[in-house]
């Protein structure tokens, strides 16, 4: 009986050898044929992180500007193996990191792409390894390798102004007390942080803040708890700075506004207005969003790799040049909130104002609870 | 008389085992016909053959007359063949009812279990024989004899007209031993066909009107029970004389080695099991506990052995009080306990045979060395113990415990415990469940053990065994010492009395 | 016709039954299944079946071996527990607090090259038993559910080693996610043989594991005890076997093996401590591991190997245009049938007795 089995397995393997080796019809990888000028031959890879590729966030607006590019040069989604010019590579855990990221080293691409600051030592390895690949990593601080191209984000700056529609909205309601819950202790999430600070006491000096760290970026149950709490406490506005978890954050806000509270919530990264429709859909709880263009950084790199002037180092992208910012579209801000935006953004933008990236503590400000 | 099942010419072979050889059954209509035979002589492998589990290498069966071929226990079902199995097979947190009817639910029109239906049709079954089984219990909360009632009527729903009973008195008290003869008695008034698969004489004198005995793989005959002795029939089985009396000389106790002092000891529901309890075994003589099943036995045997706490009172152990000591101190002096339940405590049923003679002992040279456990020892060990004790397995020392036959699994304990030659030896009901041949062989080894100087307390639900190799004879009675005799000119009567509670008896010859 | 099946035909069966599942699906959703095997044969040799003129890349099977390693070490660590009776699914918390001890040591202790990493790996060791001390006490003294136990201290784990990364190890400045990276001397050597793999010397702690838990359960008068308990502990306390003490070491040693994983794992493939902000899941696949090796030391490492394959396959597979999804669908419908195995047998035995009819019938005629 055992043999019977054995011989089956063996069997499986051995049909499927000769099926795969007699349909080599696919052209060879092209092997280590870096920066080419040529777009048709052009492969580009994107690794993500344990979010995974749908995350409605980092990851999925990451390979957005890829796609984008794709689009715009006719590029092919799809496997390299089946001919394609960009994919992407899931990570099941951190662990998976260097092992996707030179799998696309090995597979000849020309671009490969990653995002978010737990890249920065499994970039900086593989980058290593592969000195003919050019890689764009987005939030890593700089590398110092020709092929690396890092990018940030100086989100303090649109977290400036979305704070502004915050402090707006707590004196209009004559709560003067807004929130923010981020998903964890890091350095980009203080630039958040301070930025929103800013914001809120530049147009309402006396609000105060709720602040809580939900140490986690998937768990929407513990977000809806954090805007629970603040709400309680009297928060009108609350800034969800906390990927997956922000999005209990929303949901609780739009429960709250169709039972007639007046509460709204500021989403991240993307515009999140789609996410916070209530009623019959018509309207929603989220009074606006905090962009953050990482689709700016990978359009740009693939687009450097294409026209063969890819360059290494870092950027930093700002408010000036659209990197981060506010959507187009605001159906929540009135005529008045908008103006006042506008207003602080070309403060910015001219250098009346600089934005801190190092925010103030509830030990230091006593305006903020938490 | 037309015959209900006939195995013709049934040849079964194991690879290196011929487990039936040419063994022919008959088995007539409306009748109880006993399968004798020791532990390992075919009895199972030919029920097993006729219930489907095996398939015969050669020979026919018939059923009715017809020529069948059973190859699985669906078609034995189908043709209605129904099996009670020495180890029941019922899920405990169900219900008697649901136990019943498990795999042949019936249905309403929506689909659903019809449990009215199904509770109505166990409550008639359970009254047309007699059964009084309470169809809504859970299995975990009824007696064993309850349990193997459940079985019977799993059998009796499915329209089993031949039934087999697997050595079914095996786990019985003695009470549920009458009354399951009676059972049978009443199932076939109601036309039913019983085979008794057994090595309990009493009982096929009592219910039974055939019997085949088997040895060895092969049939030694079939003869009418009615007129066939016991001690007949046993020779047959055996292959030689059997005395059922074993030779004993007068004890000539030494020091007291067990001292017994007002204990008290709770039960499992929390009140007192053991009351005020005393008494006192010397070394090289036999003191036999009597009683009812459920009179304290169990707890007393757990306080001595240290396994439950003690209320109040001592236990000493040749003078050292062990009262409150671990279990492992207690076996530290010196002592060996066959205990009651062989599959709860006695065996680690998944281990090896070899694995389960050492399980005191895996830390004692020359079985352990720096912690390590020598395998050589220990094979050559059980291979002597298994040869001493005759203990008969499939693959020999190598057979995991739980494949081996419940007579072979209890003298495993036996020879594991007694083997220890220890001083003071709790030995509770150290026979049930074996043949005659293996009671005979753990009959007379107590008594070695007792002219090799050990104090033996002998816990038996069967008073036979009590009078046949007692010195003294103490009785208990709802956890109270009711008795304490010499083993000579008293009657079993007497002794009946005392377990019952209608007789206070205490011979001052037997005190100590 | 009943007959015994080695534990062993019942996984490779349930390994193909598994594949082809995988394959299903791909056929199912309109994709090649042919891929899956192309897949896990590079994994596996590094040889690309559907373009021979690469060669042999080596850096595949490497990063094969480098999964494995975890949770052959976690798959231990599950079998060793439910030798003895318990259910350790506290391997997360297990695992972070091994991580935790192995960073602390690694940063806040000065030791020479090869002895640093091996005293990391120690501190991991026993940082993971006293991790799993609890709920082995509780099993033991307060007859408490070890599961529920091991869950909470999971969270714990998590939560508490952010606690104690932030307050008493140095903060990477860049990030503010981790600590600085670990010195020179933390190190589990190269062995990528110039390939860009992290595979280490790491391996050697799961081959050691193996032989451990073999010599240690199927060897000493300790193993003996411990799986006598797990059998039967009523048996056991009759025979006088310290069951409390056993159950609490047993939890303890099944830490241990998991906290060496958690270490091993931070110093070859990070280099400095982290924030975790998710349980990894190696001692989630630790359960798998430990139930599709029937808990035996050689089964645990085959089936770590197995499950490392389909870990590392994932890739692959994603490169070959298969959803990375498809791998863990794979590996589920293996646990799935090896948790049927009673239903293969009784396929095995129609199998059987329908080839003997035949044979019957062939030899009748």
């Amino acid at each position: 009986m055992k043999k019977l089995f054995k011989m089956a397995l063996v069997a499986v393997l051995a049909l499927s050898l000769v099926a795969c080796t007699s349909s080599t019809d696919e052209p060879a990888p092209t092997g280590s044929t870096a920066t080419t000028g040529e777009t048709s031959s052009v492969k580009i890879g994107f690794v993500t992180d344990t979010g995974g590729i749908d995350d409605k966030s980092f990851n999925q607006t990451s390979y957005e500007g890829i796609r984008k590019f794709a689009s715009e040069a006719g590029l092919v989604e799809g496997a390299f193996e089946d001919g394609g010019n960009f994919t992407y590579l899931q990570s099941g855990n951190e662990a998976d990191y260097v092992p996707n990221l030179s799998a696309f080293g090995e597979q000849g691409a020309n671009l490969v792409a990653a995002a978010g600051y737990l890249f920065q030592s499994a970039v900086e390895e593989v980058a290593a390894a592969y000195p003919d690949v050019n890689f764009v990593a987005i939030d890593v601080a700089p590398i110092d390798l020709p092929n690396v191209q890092t990018a940030n984000f100086m989100v303090n700056e649109g977290s400036y102004l979305v704070g502004v529609a915050a402090g707006t909205k707590a004196i209009e309601n004559g709560s003067n007390h807004v929130g923010m819950v981020i998903g964890g202790e890091s350095a980009s999430m203080n630039m958040f942080w301070a930025g929103y600070q800013e914001g809120v006491w530049s147009v309402c000096p006396e609000c105060t803040i709720s602040y809580d760290n939900a140490n986690s970026y998937t768990d929407s149950a513990l977000g809806k708890t954090l805007a629970q709490k603040q709400y309680n406490a009297g928060a009108t506005v609350i800034f969800a700075c906390a990927g997956g978890t922000g999005n209990g954050i929303i949901q609780e806000a739009a429960e709250r506004r169709t039972n007639g509270e007046d509460v709204w919530v500021i989403g991240v990264d993307t515009d999140q207005y789609s996410l916070g429709t209530y009623g019959d859909g018509s309207q929603s709880c989220v009074l606006t969003s905090m962009l953050k263009r990482v689709d700016t950084a990978t359009y740009n790199a693939s687009k450097q790799v294409a026209e063969g002037n890819f360059q290494g180092g870092n950027i930093d992208y700002t408010l000036a040049d659209e990197g981060v910012g506010i959507p187009a579209e605001n159906p929540n801000l009135t005529e008045s909130d908008l103006a006042a935006i506008e207003e602080a953004r070309e403060a910015i933008i001219s250098g009346e104002v600089t934005v801190s990236t190092e925010p103030q503590t509830s030990e230091t400000n006593p305006l903020i609870i938490g | 008389m037309a015959y209900a099942i006939e195995m013709l010419h049934i040849t079964k072979d194991f690879p290196g085992i011929r487990a039936n050889d040419d063994i022919t059954l008959q088995v007539e209509e409306n009748t109880v016909h006993a399968l004798l035979g020791e532990n390992g002589a075919g009895k199972s492998t030919l029920m097993s053959i006729l219930f489907g589990l095996y398939q015969p290498t050669s020979g026919t069966i018939k059923v009715n007359g017809n020529e069948v071929h059973i190859t699985d226990p669906n078609v034995a079902n189908d043709l209605g063949i129904g099996m009670v199995h020495q180890h029941f097979k019922l899920v405990e947190c169900f219900t008697v009812t649901e136990n019943i009817i498990l795999g042949k639910e019936p249905r309403t029109k929506l689909g659903t279990v019809d449990m009215k239906a199904a509770r109505a049709k166990v409550v008639e079954l359970s009254e047309r024989y007699g059964l009084q089984v309470d169809p809504d219990a859970k299995i975990s909360d009824i007696t064993v004899g309850m349990q193997q009632r459940v079985e019977i009527l799993k059998m009796l729903y499915r329209d089993a007209n031949i039934l087999i009973f697997d050595e079914p008195t095996a786990v019985l008290t003695p009470q549920e031993i009458a009354e399951l003869m009676d059972i049978i008695r009443n199932l076939i008034k109601e036309g039913k066909t019983i085979l008794l698969i057994t090595h309990k004489l009493k009982e096929i004198k009592a219910v039974a009107q055939k019997c085949t005995v088997l040895r060895k793989g092969k049939s030694v005959g079939t003869i009418d029970v009615e007129t066939t002795s016991e001690e007949k029939m046993a020779e047959m089985m055996v292959g030689h004389f059997v005395s059922f009396m074993v030779d004993r000389q007068d004890a000539t106790p030494g020091d007291v080695y067990l001292d017994i002092e007002h204990l008290n000891v709770k039960g499992a529901k929390g009140v007192l099991a053991v009351k005020d309890f005393s008494l006192k075994v010397r070394q090289g003589e036999i003191v036999g506990l009597a009683g009812i099943d459920g009179n304290g036995q169990t707890e007393l045997a757990y306080a001595l052995t240290g396994m439950t706490k003690i209320e109040s009172g001592t236990v000493k152990f040749m003078g050292d009080d062990v009262t409150h000591e671990s279990i492992m101190s207690h076996y530290r002096h010196d002592m060996c306990h066959v205990p009651e339940d062989r599959h709860k405590h006695g065996l680690i049923l998944d281990f090896k045979l070899k694995e389960n003679y050492i399980v005191h002992s895996y830390t004692d040279e020359p079985f352990a060395k720096n912690g390590v456990i020598q395998m050589k020892a220990v094979d050559e060990y059980a291979e002597r113990l298994s040869q001493e004790y005759d203990v008969r397995s499939g693959e020999g020392k190598e057979t995991i415990t739980r494949s081996m036959s419940g007579g072979n699994q209890q003298k495993a304990i036996i020879a594991r415990e007694f083997d220890r030659n220890s001083k003071i030896m709790i030995v509770v009901q150290p026979t049930r469940g074996l043949d005659v041949g293996a009671i005979e062989l753990v009959r007379k080894k107590i008594v070695e053990q007792r002219d090799k100087g050990a104090a033996v307390l002998l816990i038996s639900l069967e008073l036979d065994e009590i009078m046949n190799l007692s010195d003294r004879i103490a009785v208990i009675h709802n956890g109270e010492l009711t008795g304490l005799v010499m083993n000579k000119g008293i009657s079993e009567n007497d002794i009946g009395l005392m377990m019952s509670g209608g007789l206070s008896k205490f011979d001052e010859e037997a005190k100590v | 016709m009943t007959r015994r099946y080695s534990k062993l035909t019942i996984s490779l069966i349930a390994v193909v039954l598994g594949i082809l599942v995988g394959c299903l699906i791909l056929v199912i959703t309109g994709r090649n299944p042919v891929n899956i095997f192309i897949a896990l044969i590079r994994s596996l040799t590094g040889f690309s079946v559907n373009n021979p003129a690469r060669g042999i890349n080596i850096m595949y099977p490497l990063n094969w071996l480098l999964s494995s390693v975890p949770i052959i070490l976690t798959g231990l660590s599950v079998a060793f527990a439910y030798r003895t009776g318990m259910f350790n699914i506290g391997g997360e918390g297990q695992f972070i607090a091994g991580s935790l001890a192995c960073a602390t040591v690694a940063l806040l202790v000065d030791l020479p090259p090869v002895i640093h990493p091996i005293a990391c790996i120690l501190a991991g060791g026993i940082a993971g038993a006293l991790w799993a001390f609890l709920p082995g006490f509780l099993k033991a003294f307060r007859n408490i559910n070890e599961v529920v136990i091991c869950v909470m201290m999971n969270y714990i784990a998590l939560y508490f080693n952010d606690w104690f990364v932030r307050s008493f190890l140095p903060i990477d400045k860049l990030t503010l996610a981790r600590t600085v990276a670990f010195p020179e001397t933390v190190s589990l050597g190269d062995l990528s043989f110039g390939t860009a793999s992290q595979f280490n010397y790491g391996v050697i702690f799961a081959i050691l594991g193996v032989i451990i838990f073999w010599f240690i359960m199927e060897k000493t008068t300790f193993g003996y005890s411990l799986r006598a308990t797990g059998f039967n502990s009523e048996g056991s306390r009759y025979a006088g076997m310290k069951n409390r003490r056993n159950t609490v070491l047993s939890m303890m040693i099944a830490g241990a093996f998991t906290g060496v994983a958690g270490a091993i794992v931070i110093i070859g493939s990070y280099g400095y401590g982290r924030i975790f902000t998710a349980f990894d899941n190696y001692g989630f696949d630790g359960i798998s591991v430990a139930l599709v090796g029937g808990s035996s030391a050689g089964g645990v490492l085959a089936a770590g190997l197995l499950f490392g394959l389909m870990n590392a396959s994932e890739t692959q597979f994603q490169i070959l245009g298969i959803p990375s999804e498809v791998s863990d669908n794979i590996q589920a419908a293996i646990v799935f049938f090896v948790a049927i195995q009673y239903g293969i047998k009784i396929v095995l035995d129609l199998i059987g007795k329908h080839r003997m009819n035949k044979k019957v019938k062939e030899e009748v005629a």
